[in-house]
């Protein structure tokens, strides 16, 4: 019965009280009860979407991992940008995509991404969590594709979740 | 406010529209479901990263907030933005979207 009243997730309960705070518009007696509310209730109700505790072995990684993604996300902006308004079509390609990540956290942030750098879409993961489905805009070859999202994203992940 | 703010707060407004609006070009010019998935959501990515970053420099230059809030938005953005776009395709092949001639590879069927 006393497990209802702890919190499961400690960093995912302080980081929904440090949001509501920062989302209401300065810290008030109302603020922080409503926030010591929501960061016990959230974590209670998405308890069964964690199976595991997230495994962040080399967490400092993070940020260099964000500023690279943010990086590549201006870049290929351009790429895609200047495709759709070329007058050449594109060539779509729907590529498989074998995963050499197991945890689900890591897959997860791969696919998104894969979603959010222009040009590729992760449409879906496989039943065995073995490979993704990537839709591409414009690919010359799936080996292309697949070379550059192993190198830089997929292998600075592994070392991060290994 | 500076003349400088000024002109960083008017170009990055020009650049993020300008990719909102290649992202809504994108989408009627594209030719199908699954590439004109590509518009929209990486124009929310870079355009409206660009318009929150102008919203933080107004606001610091007139000295009312530091502008956290904006940063908040983007975060949310670049989390739901991937998830929506991974279910519109799941959703696509669920019910067996056709896709355009010359496309390389099948969606799967499981």
């Amino acid at each position: 019965m006393f497990d209802r009243l702890s919190f499961p997730q400690p960093w995912l309960s302080l980081i929904l009280f440090v949001t509501w705070q920062i989302l209401s518009d300065g810290v008030s007696g109302g603020s922080v009860v409503l926030g010591l509310i929501l960061a016990w209730l959230i974590p209670q109700i998405t308890h069964g979407f964690w199976p595991e505790r997230p495994a962040f072995v080399k967490s400092w990684r993070m940020p260099g991992y964000i500023l690279r993604v943010l990086k590549d996300i201006v870049i290929a902006s351009f790429s895609v940008a200047w495709l759709i308004l070329s007058p050449r079509t594109p060539r779509p390609a729907f590529v498989n995509y074998p995963l050499t990540l197991d945890h689900p956290l890591a897959i997860s942030i791969l696919a998104s991404t894969i979603s959010l750098t222009p040009g590729t879409v992760s449409a879906d993961v496989s039943d065995d969590n073995k490979s993704l489905l990537i839709h591409a805009l414009d690919a010359t070859s799936d080996q292309d594709v697949i070379d550059a999202i192993y190198n830089s994203y997929e292998k600075p992940l592994m070392e991060m979740f290994r | 406010m500076s003349p400088l703010a000024e002109y960083a707060i008017s170009a990055l407004l020009l650049f993020g529209g300008a990719f909102t609006l290649v992202g809504a070009i994108g989408l009627a010019r594209l030719p199908d479901f699954y590439t004109r998935l590509h518009g929209p959501t990486k124009a929310t990515t870079v355009g409206v990263g660009a318009i929150m970053v102008s919203s933080v420099i107004y606001f610091s230059a007139m000295g009312e907030d530091i502008g956290i809030s904006e940063v908040l938005i983007t975060v949310f953005l670049f989390m739901t933005a991937p998830v929506s776009a991974n279910m519109l395709a799941k959703a696509a092949m669920h019910i067996g979207v056709k896709t355009v001639e010359g496309t390389e590879g099948k969606p799967w069927e499981q």
